[in-house]
């Protein structure tokens, strides 16, 4: 075990994955020599040389189709998008092309291996341009797999799962956490599989449900509630797409309630999936109407970002109110 | 000292601009209109077999864009894409290839597909979607492709393949092979995003792509002068640092000789080459499209003398390679070969219900498998709703 935040968990799954197969290949704008704007793939080019870690021109949908031909020739290349607020440029490469690689060829071609890391979401004020977190746009297409980390631990297994997957995957990383994040991780490889959710926190009374930085949030929020006497089940999804309903389902059938925190806004937000899924399957248990703590249907604040994001205190005061409902 | 903005500076102390058509490519000509080679031009080495291969995919190609062409007025095919005027564009092109130099097409490449193997009976699977077909009756008729014979299942947004083939060739190259990338698309496509995107990422990064552009003169019903104001589309080639090359797309000849030297520059060096043919899309853009509403007929008339086959015929049977007679019984017999493919494969059942979740995922997720479940139980109720699935479900 090391300490290590999450740029040297990310760093070190890259390096490890990197040693194992001489097939996985990183780059994106500022990759290379600078080892990324955040330094996520820092020492890569100087230990495996510039065919395999190297800066590209600045052109996502570039980045993004040359991802796809490397992956259908069999490697496995990680790219990084700078900004999750800047792959829409990529949303055609990724939406109909990566996602629907294996399923228009019948299986005759697949790009397997490819992993496109963005850094997502709020907190280093970073304005509108800086803090989006649009996993549900991507969560909305076939064929993708979804993972977010919550700390250094859950992104190296995480990011290690999603390189050795057999289908292609977003894997976006809370950059507010880059540094801000750290704990003990094992040196050597593991992986944390795709599409489980983790139970972080057994309670009775109501389940708190989010992914990524919000974690940190909703365990705020949860002592606050514990401090008034309410038992909160935390519950990190981990993967938003395939995601984990039988995990959800089995916690919400015993509290009965469900609240629900994401960054991104309300208005079509991944919660809203949840929240329909979970009211089918456990209808008969719920107590109070799931709740969901996100953020505002607006694009994404600089000077009011405290104003605007869902924070501990508006998540504190939903399971309160599903609590008391 | 290093030069930080790339760019050659050559200095002046007099303001002038560089004129945006201060480029002019010619185009290599080999083949006349009467099957005899340009004095001063030399016919590319090319043996008998190889030739008589080239001819045999075109004009199977031919009489199968006909024939289909039909089946879809008939209405039994949905939709059809022809690419007469251009099959020597493809089939010339392909020709200079190695069998595992990977083929990136557009959707009017079929001539490239038919030279590499693809055998009738996998055209006919495709156009009706059976499951017999390859990619499992999930795309559009033309939308081939084929792990097999090197050949990238085609997708129908616009100029997608291009950055694909400038990864994919890197790929090749890093893992050492001895191949190239073919990238085929039309005029209209290089306006597409991502064909600056992938011409410019193989030219950084050095990537073997002979990226291929098929200049017809129509984006539908667009013609090419309100697609762009450059001289075609090769002068933009320039501008990437990449070597260009443009030919007359209806002469064989010229596009096997310019692919073959464009294939060898390629691995060679790592370099992408950019190839530009000159030809005509003679017929309607899909069987959903009707030209009369945007061209004359005088200006396909004009166009029509300008015939692939024909010239390459000329050629062949001056060089004692073709008899004509037997080359005109073996169209006729290639006519009821196809019809009768094509019986045969509108018989073929559609895939079976499994393949609507199949291959979305290497492994259908759980919630797929709950959705067939359910969906299975639906049609189990209402199975006359359902009768491709219903009968021969387990």
């Amino acid at each position: 075990m090391a300490k290590m935040n999450m740029l040297q968990a990310i760093n070190n799954a890259l390096d490890l994955a990197m040693a194992k197969d001489s097939t996985v290949v990183c780059f994106g704008e500022d990759v290379g020599h600078f080892g990324g704007v955040f330094r996520a793939t820092s020492k890569l080019q100087e230990k495996y040389g510039k065919d395999r870690c190297f800066n590209t021109p600045l052109t996502e949908q570039g980045i993004a189709g040359f991802a796809n031909g490397m992956a259908s020739q069999g490697m496995k290349p990680v790219a990084e998008i700078q900004f999750a607020d800047y792959i829409f440029p990529a949303f055609d490469q990724i939406v109909n092309e990566t996602a629907k690689f294996r399923y228009r060829s019948g299986n005759e071609f697949n790009v397997g291996g490819l992993v496109f890391r963005t850094p997502y979401g709020g907190g280093i004020a970073g304005g509108h341009y800086h803090s989006q977190s649009p996993e549900a746009y991507f969560a909305h297409t076939p064929g993708l797999k979804i993972a977010v980390p919550r700390d250094p631990y859950q992104a190296k297994g995480l990011l290690l799962a999603s390189i050795a997957s057999e289908d292609p995957v977003i894997f976006f990383e809370p950059k507010k956490l880059y540094r801000a994040s750290t704990g003990e991780v094992p040196e050597e490889y593991y992986e944390i599989p795709l599409g489980v959710a983790e139970v972080m926190q057994e309670g009775k009374d109501v389940t708190v449900l989010a992914w990524g930085a919000q974690i940190e949030i909703c365990q705020k929020a949860i002592e606050m509630a514990a401090a008034q006497g309410i038992s909160c089940e935390l519950i990190d999804l981990r993967s938003i797409l395939p995601w984990d309903v039988e995990t959800v389902v089995k916690s919400v059938t015993k509290t009965g309630r469900l609240v629900i925190n994401h960054e991104a806004p309300l208005t079509g937000g991944f919660a809203g999936e949840i929240a329909a899924t979970i009211q089918q399957r456990c209808f008969l248990h719920l107590e109070s109407p799931i709740a969901r703590v996100c953020g505002l249907d607006t694009p994404y604040p600089l000077a009011l970002e405290r104003e605007y994001v869902a924070d501990h205190l508006k998540t504190f005061e939903a399971i309160v109110a599903s609590v008391k409902f | 000292m290093t030069n930080p903005n790339n760019a050659t500076i050559s200095t002046v102390h007099t303001a002038g601009f560089t004129s945006g058509h201060a480029l002019q490519i010619p185009t290599l000509r080999i083949l006349q209109d009467d099957g005899t080679i340009y004095p001063g031009a030399v016919a590319p080495e090319l043996d008998k077999e190889t030739a008589l291969k080239m001819y045999h995919s075109m004009s199977f190609i031919r009489v199968l864009d006909e024939r289909m062409l039909a089946a879809q007025r008939q209405g039994r095919i949905s939709f059809y894409m022809q690419c007469l005027g251009e099959e020597a564009a493809t089939v010339g092109s392909a020709a200079a290839l190695d069998d595992k130099d990977m083929i990136m097409a557009q959707y009017r490449e079929q001539g490239a597909l038919r030279y590499r193997g693809f055998s009738l009976e996998q055209f006919m699977n495709q156009l009706f979607s059976n499951e017999k077909d390859l990619g499992k009756g999930r795309q559009m008729p033309v939308h081939y492709g084929s792990k097999d014979i090197y050949y990238m299942t085609i997708s129908s947004p616009l100029g997608t393949q291009i950055p694909q083939a400038a990864g994919y060739a890197y790929a090749q190259k890093l893992r050492g092979l001895s191949n190239v990338t073919i990238c085929y698309f039309g005029e209209g496509a290089a306006s597409e995003g991502d064909f600056h995107a992938g011409l410019n990422m193989a030219a950084v990064h050095k990537a073997p792509v002979l990226f291929f552009c098929r200049n017809n003169g129509y984006a539908i019903s667009t013609p090419a002068n309100e697609q762009f104001k450059g001289d075609g589309i090769a002068c933009r080639a320039v501008g990437y640092g990449m070597k260009a090359i443009r030919v007359d797309g209806a002469d064989i000849l010229a596009v096997y000789q310019a692919t073959k030297m464009a294939r060898e520059y390629a691995l060679e060096t790592n370099e992408p080459v950019l190839l530009e043919s000159i030809a005509y899309r003679l017929g309607a853009h899909s069987s959903s499209d009707d030209p009369s509403g945007y061209r004359s007929k005088e200006e396909e008339e004009h166009w029509r003398k300008n015939d692939p086959i024909s010239r390459f015929r000329l050629w062949l049977l001056a060089k004692g390679w073709l008899d004509d007679e037997a080359d005109k019984a073996q169209i006729e017999a290639l006519r009821a070969e196809i019809l009768d493919a094509l019986k045969v494969a509108e018989k073929v059942a559609k895939p079976g219900i499994e393949h609507l979740i199949s291959d979305v995922y290497a492994e259908p997720i759980p919630e797929l498998e709950r959705q067939l479940a359910e969906l299975k139980a639906h049609i189990r109720k209402y199975p006359d709703a359902y009768p491709i699935t219903s009968g021969r479900m387990s």
